[in-house]
C-alpha cells in the first residue's frame, strides 16, 4: 500500500521530448487510469514508474522515498504487460513462482503464495499447464496472478485487456475492479479505451503529447471537461462540436450563433461571458431535445438512423455540412431524409474558447 | 502447323520446369523427373552402399576382379592332420563328374587336393577344373581386426573426435548465444560495431588465415592438443547471426517481466532466452557437430602427434599406411561415416531447414 | 512440437548443473559492473575468440607475407619487403609455369582457375535441376531430398576414400566397364580423368547443400504468382524465365557466391583422393599453401601467407564485383 508522487517527470529519447514534465499525486489504494490516444506517453509514464525506462529528469517517490535510481525489481511494484509476457516454456505454477525463487524465498512460502493467488483468480486447475494451452482470458488471469504473488505495493497494468475480445474485456474489467476492492492496493492502469477508464477508475488522468490534460473522477471529467480535448476524448460516442460565436441577445442573454443557423439562446450561460468571436459549442449526443416541429431549434437532416434496439443513434447534418450525432432513447421513428429540430437540453452544453479551454463554468 | 508443334513442346518443357502441383495424370515430364531422380538415387547412393558392402568382404574377396556384388567367403573344412581349415573346391573330374575336394596348396597351374572323406590320398588337379565353393559371408572380423591391429588406438581417435565435437559444440552454443543475446536484447554503444566485427569474419576463409591461426595456437602452447582445434573454431559468425535473428523474435516484454521478477541478467539469459531459443540452438548445434566431426585441414595442421589424431586424420593417414589393407580401411571408412549417417536420419528436418534459412537470409 | 519441447527439456536439465556454478559468478559481475555493461560481459568471450582467431590472424598474415625465414613467431622473423611476392611472381614466361621459380604456385593457380568455373557451373546447374525436380508434386519427395542431401554430411576424407575404392584399378567402376565390354581405365593415374573425377566427386559431395537452398528459394515463391501468370496466359516457359528465375535471383546469387568461395577453398577431398596428383594435375591453391607452409621442409610460412593473401584478395574482389553487379541489376 503506498502513495506515489511524480514530480516534474521528464523523458526524452535523444532530441525528441516525449514527456515534457508531469506532476501527479496518487493516493494509497487508489485505482488510477492513465488514458489518452496512442503516442500520448501514457505507457512511457507507466514504464518509468515501473523502472523499465530511465527518467530523464524529475523524481518518482513511493511512500516518500525516491525510487528513480532503484532497479525495477526493487521498487515494490508489479506489472501486468499488454502481451502478458508469460514465460512460454514454464508452467503456470513456474510462471507464478519464478520471481519468488529469484529472491530465494522459502519453498513453503512460495507454495502458499502461489496457491493463494491461484485461488483468488480461480486458476488452480490450470497450474500445471503452459501458457500456450490457455485461452486469452486465462492468460490474463495468470499474468495478474504473477503480479499478485509478488505482493507489491503498487500494481501497474499496461493495456492489459487490449488483446481480448469485446465480451471478455467486459468480464475482465469487472474482475479487475473487484480485485482492486478485495486487495485494496494502489493500482495504475494504462489504456487508450475511455470506456475502461470510465468504468474502472477512481481517478482518471487524461494525457496528450506527454502532458496531463485533466485529472479527476470519471463523472467529473465527463460532466466538467476542462478543455475541448478532454471533452472529445471522454464519452462515447463523441461529443458534438459546432464552431461559431457568442452574441448578446436583446433580452441581455447570451446566445450562440453559427453561420447559417439561427441564434441559439443559452439562457443559463454566465452573463459575464459577453460577446465573443470563435467559440465552440459542445453538446453530447444524449443531451439534445429533439422535436419534429419547426422553430424549436436548429433543423437537422437525418442521414443514417442506427437502431440499437434499446436506443438509437441518428447521424444527422446541420446546415453547412456539420455532422451531428444524436442519441435517442428507445427505438427512433426517424428515417433518412427526415428533418428534426434540436436544441441542447437545459444546461447540458459546453462552451470552449479559441484556445479550447472550457468557459462559462 | 510447325508453330503449334513448337508451342506444344515449349509448354511441356515449361511445365516441367515451373509446375508445382501437377495434374493427376503422369505426363512425360513426370516420367523425366522420375528418371532423373532415380538416376540421382543410383549415383548418390550406390557408392556409399558399395563401400559398406565392401567393408564386409574378406581380404581375398576384396582383391577379386571383377568384384563380386555381395561379400563371399570360400567355404572351408577342417581335415584331420591339417591345422588350418582348408578351402573347398568343386572339381570337375575327367569323367565329367563333380566332386568336392579340399585344397592343400597350389603349385603353378595345378593344385594339390584331398578328399575330406579320405584325407590320405592326395590328388593333383588342374586349377581350371576347380571352382571355389563360396557362400555369402559378412566379414565382421574386418571391424574387430581394425581394433586389434591399431592396438586400441582407434578408441583414442574416436575419443578425440568425440571430445572435440562435443566440447567445441557446447562452447560454441554458449558463447554464440551469449553474444547473440547481447546483440539482440540490449541497446548499447558499440553493439553495431561488435556485430559487424563478428559478421565480417564470414568473409575470411579459414584457409587464408591458416598460418597465423597455427602461430597463435602454437603461442598458446596448444599444438598437438585437442584444445588447439577447439578454440579457433568456436566463435562461428553464422551461429551468432542465426541465434541473433531468432532472439530478435522473442518479445522484449518477457525480459522486462523477468527483470521485474528479480531475475539477474544471467538468469534471464539462462532461464528465459536460452530455453526459448531451442530451435535455433538445435540448428547451430547440428552445424557445429557436422563441421567439427568432419574437420580436416585445421586438425591436420595442429594435431601433429599420433595420440591426438581425430578419426578423420587417422583415416587419411591409414589410406597411405594401410594402402593394401583395404579390409581395414573400408571398415574404418564405414565407421567414420556411420555416426553422422544416423544423426542425419533423425535430424534431417532441422538440418535442411537450418541450411535453407542461412542460405536465404 | 514434441521434439522441440523434449529438446528444451533436455537442454534444461543439462543446463542446470553448470548454471549453479556460473550464476553466482555472473550475478556478482552484474553487481560489480552494473546492468548497463552486462551486454559486454555476454559479448566478450565470443568477441575475444573472433579477434584472436579471425581478425588478428588477418593482420599477422600480412606481416608473415612481408617477412622471411622459417621461424614461426613474428618477432623472430626479419622483414624482407615484397620478396615473397617477388618469388611467387618470378617467372620467365607467365604462360609456362615451368619457367617460374615457384612453378607449383602457377600450376596450382592454373588448376584453380580451370577447376572453379567448371565445378561451380556444373554444381549450380545440377543443383538447380534437382531442386526443380524436387519442387514438383512427386512421390517420395522427402526421400529423394534426403538422398541428394546426405553426402553433405559425409566427411571429405570419407568421400575421397569411398571414391578411391570405386575408381581404383580393380574397383567397381572398372568391373562395371568390363561387364559391358569396355577396357578398364586407371582413372586416377591420368591427368585428364583425375581432373574429371575431382570435379565430379566435389560436385557429388556438395550439390545437396545448394539444392536445399535453391529448393527453399523455389518454395518461397508464392504459388499465386504462377496462377496469376497463367491467368495472364503466360506460357510456362515464360513463367520460368520471367517469374521463377527473377524471383530466385537473390537465392541464386547467394548460392553462386557461396559455391565460388567454397570451390576456391577445395582441399580435403582432393588431398586424400589424389594428393594433388598425378604430378600436379589436381593441385589447387589451398593445397599449395598447405604444402609450402606445413608439409615441406623448411616450412615457408612467408610464401604460404603471401599466396593465401592473394587468394583472399581474389575472393574479396570477386565478391565485391558480384555484389555490385547484382545491386546494379536490382536497380533496373
Amino acid at each position: 500500500m503506498a502513495n506515489l508522487t511524480l514530480e516534474n517527470i521528464k523523458k526524452s529519447f535523444g532530441v525528441v521530448e516525449v514527456i515534457p514534465g508531469v506532476d501527479l499525486e496518487i493516493n494509497d489504494g487508489e485505482f488510477v487510469v492513465f488514458v489518452g490516444p496512442s503516442g500520448c506517453g501514457k505507457s512511457t509514464l507507466l514504464r518509468m514508474i515501473a523502472g523499465l525506462e530511465d527518467v530523464s529528469d524529475g523524481d518518482i517517490r513511493i511512500d516518500s522515498a525516491s525510487v528513480v535510481n532503484t532497479p525495477a525489481a526493487d521498487r515494490g511494484v508489479a506489472m501486468v504487460f499488454q502481451s502478458y509476457a508469460l514465460y512460454p516454456h514454464m508452467t503456470v505454477r513456474e510462471n507464478l513462482s519464478f520471481g519468488l525463487e529469484n529472491i530465494r524465498m522459502a519453498k513453503p512460502e512460495i507454495a502458499r503464495r502461489v496457491s493463494d493467488a491461484a485461488q483468488l483468480l480461480q486458476i488452480e486447475q490450470l497450474l500445471e499447464r503452459r501458457p500456450k494451452q490457455l485461452s486469452g482470458g486465462q492468460r490474463q488471469r495468470v499474468a495478474i496472478g504473477r503480479a499478485i504473488t509478488r505482493d507489491p505495493k503498487i500494481f501497474l497494468f499496461d493495456e492489459p485487456l487490449s488483446n481480448l475480445d469485446a465480451e471478455l474485456r467486459v468480464l475482465m474489467r469487472i474482475e479487475i475492479t473487484k480485485l482492486h476492492e478485495r486487495l485494496g492496493n494502489t493500482m495504475i492502469y494504462v489504456t487508450h479505451d475511455q470506456i475502461e477508464a470510465m468504468t474502472m477508475a477512481d481517478k482518471i488522468v487524461v494525457l496528450r503529447k506527454g502532458v496531463i490534460e485533466q485529472v479527476g473522477a470519471p463523472l467529473d471529467l465527463y460532466n466538467n471537461p476542462r478543455n475541448i480535448f478532454v471533452a472529445g476524448f471522454i464519452g462515447s460516442p463523441r461529443m458534438n462540436f459546432i464552431e461559431g460565436s457568442l452574441v448578446r441577445t436583446d433580452a441581455g442573454h447570451v446566445a450562440f450563433e453559427a453561420e447559417g443557423l439561427q441564434p441559439l439562446p443559452l439562457p443559463d450561460a454566465d452573463p459575464s461571458l459577453g460577446a465573443r468571436e470563435r467559440v465552440t459549442l459542445g453538446v453530447r449526443p444524449e443531451d439534445f431535445v429533439i422535436s419534429r416541429e419547426a422553430g424549436a431549434g436548429w433543423p437537422v437532416a437525418v442521414g443514417v438512423a442506427e437502431q440499437y434496439g434499446a436506443s438509437s443513434y441518428l447521424h444527422c447534418t446541420l446546415k453547412g455540412e456539420i455532422p451531428v450525432l444524436i442519441h435517442e432513447a428507445g427505438q427512433s421513428l426517424a428515417k433518412r431524409g427526415d428533418v428534426l429540430h434540436i436544441a441542447p437540453r437545459g444546461k447540458q452544453y459546453h462552451l470552449f474558447d479559441a484556445d479550447g479551454l472550457a468557459i462559462g463554468r | 502447323m510447325t508453330d503449334l508443334g513448337v508451342v506444344k513442346t515449349g509448354s511441356s518443357i515449361g511445365a516441367f520446369i515451373t509446375r508445382r502441383r501437377g495434374r493427376k495424370k503422369l505426363d512425360w515430364t513426370d516420367w523425366l523427373t522420375y528418371v532423373y531422380l532415380l538416376l540421382g538415387l543410383v549415383i548418390m547412393f550406390t557408392p556409399v552402399l558399395w563401400v559398406v558392402v565392401s567393408s564386409f568382404k574378406t581380404p581375398a574377396n576384396l582383391t577379386e576382379f571383377p568384384p563380386t556384388l555381395l561379400p563371399y567367403a570360400a567355404e572351408t573344412v577342417i581335415v584331420e592332420g591339417h591345422d588350418a581349415p582348408l578351402p573347398l573346391f568343386d572339381v570337375t573330374t575327367e569323367e565329367g563328374e563333380t566332386v568336392r575336394l579340399a585344397q592343400l596348396r597350389r603349385v603353378g597351374i595345378n593344385a594339390q587336393m584331398i578328399d575330406p572323406a579320405n584325407p590320405e590320398e592326395r590328388l593333383t588337379i588342374p586349377v581350371e577344373n576347380a571352382q571355389p565353393v563360396r557362400q555369402i559371408y559378412l566379414a565382421g572380423e574386418n571391424y574387430t581386426n581394425l581394433l586389434s591391429s591399431t592396438g586400441g588406438m582407434i578408441w583414442r581417435y574416436v575419443f578425440n573426435s568425440l571430445f572435440i565435437t562435443i566440447v567445441a559444440t557446447i562452447i560454441t552454443l554458449i558463447m554464440n548465444s551469449m553474444a547473440a543475446f547481447a546483440l539482440s536484447k540490449y541497446r548499447f554503444r558499440g553493439s553495431n560495431m561488435a556485430l559487424v566485427a563478428i559478421l565480417a569474419t564470414l568473409m575470411i576463409p579459414a584457409t587464408v588465415v591458416l598460418v597465423p591461426t597455427y602461430m597463435i595456437v602454437a603461442q598458446l602452447g596448444l599444438v598437438g592438443n585437442l584444445w588447439g582445434v577447439i578454440l579457433p573454431t568456436v566463435a562461428t559468425p553464422t551461429g551468432v547471426f542465426l541465434l541473433r535473428q531468432y532472439m530478435l523474435t522473442i518479445p522484449d516484454e518477457l525480459i522486462e517481466a523477468a527483470r521485474m521478477d528479480h531475475a539477474s541478467e544471467w538468469r534471464i539469459f539462462w532461464r528465459i532466452i536460452l530455453p526459448l531459443s531451442a530451435p535455433a540452438l538445435a540448428v547451430v548445434a547440428i552445424f557445429s557437430i557436422l563441421s567439427r566431426w568432419n574437420d580436416f585441414l585445421l586438425p591436420l595442421v595442429v594435431l601433429t602427434r599420433r595420440e591426438s589424431y581425430t578419426l578423420q586424420l587417422a583415416l587419411a593417414s591409414f589410406s597411405t599406411e594401410y594402402g593394401i589393407r583395404y579390409d581395414l580401411l573400408l571398415a574404418m571408412t564405414t565407421l567414420t561415416a556411420l555416426p553422422l549417417a544416423f544423426a542425419f536420419i533423425f535430424l534431417q528436418r532441422y538440418i535442411t531447414s537450418g541450411i535453407a534459412s542461412t542460405g536465404i537470409k | 512440437m514434441s521434439a522441440r519441447s523434449q529438446f528444451a527439456a533436455a537442454t534444461g536439465t543439462i543446463a542446470a548443473l553448470p548454471a549453479r556454478l556460473i550464476e553466482p559468478l555472473m550475478y556478482g559481475l552484474q553487481r560489480l559492473v552494473g546492468i548497463k555493461r552486462m551486454p559486454w560481459v555476454f559479448l566478450i568471450p565470443n568477441l575475444t575468440a573472433v579477434v584472436l582467431f579471425a581478425l588478428l590472424p588477418v593482420f599477422i598474415n600480412i606481416f608473415y607475407s612481408v617477412s622471411g625465414s622459417d621461424r614461426l613467431f613474428p618477432w623472430d622473423r626479419p622483414l624482407i619487403g615484397g620478396a615473397n611476392y617477388a618469388t611467387l611472381f618470378d617467372c620467365g614466361n607467365y604462360l609456362d609455369p615451368s619457367t617460374c621459380s615457384r612453378d607449383l604456385f602457377w600450376r596450382a593457380l592454373g588448376n584453380t582457375t580451370v577447376f572453379v568455373p567448371i565445378q561451380v557451373t556444373v554444381m549450380i546447374g545440377v543443383a538447380l535441376i534437382t531442386a526443380l525436380c524436387l519442387n514438383r508434386e512427386i512421390r517420395g519427395r522427402g526421400f529423394f531430398r534426403g538422398i541428394f542431401f546426405f553426402p553433405v554430411m559425409l566427411s571429405p576424407v570419407v568421400v575421397a576414400l569411398m571414391w578411391q575404392w570405386i575408381l581404383q584399378r580393380n574397383g567397381a567402376l572398372n568391373g562395371l566397364m568390363g561387364a559391358v565390354g569396355l577396357t578398364p581405365v586407371n582413372w586416377l593415374v591420368f591427368p585428364n580423368t583425375a581432373f574429371f573425377w575431382s570435379v565430379f566427386i566435389t560436385v557429388w559431395a556438395h550439390m545437396g547443400f545448394y539444392t536445399i537452398i535453391l529448393l527453399a528459394g523455389l518454395q518461397a515463391i508464392p504459388r499465386d504468382v504462377y496462377e496469376a501468370a497463367r491467368m495472364d496466359s503466360a506460357s510456362p516457359w515464360r513463367s520460368f524465365t520471367k517469374i521463377t528465375l527473377p524471383l530466385l535471383k537473390p537465392v541464386l546469387l547467394v548460392v553462386f557466391i557461396l559455391a565460388v568461395i567454397r570451390s576456391v577453398q577445395t582441399f580435403d577431398e582432393l588431398y586424400v583422393l589424389t594428393g594433388g596428383g598425378p604430378g600436379s594435375a589436381t593441385m589447387l591453391m589451398v593445397q599449395y599453401i598447405y604444402e609450402v607452409g606445413f608439409a615441406s621442409q623448411p616450412r615457408n610460412f612467408g610464401l604460404a601467407a603471401a599466396a593465401s593473401l592473394l587468394l583472399g584478395l581474389a575472393l574479396l574482389i570477386f565478391t565485391a564485383i558480384q555484389m555490385r553487379i547484382s545491386r546494379g541489376g536490382a536497380n533496373d
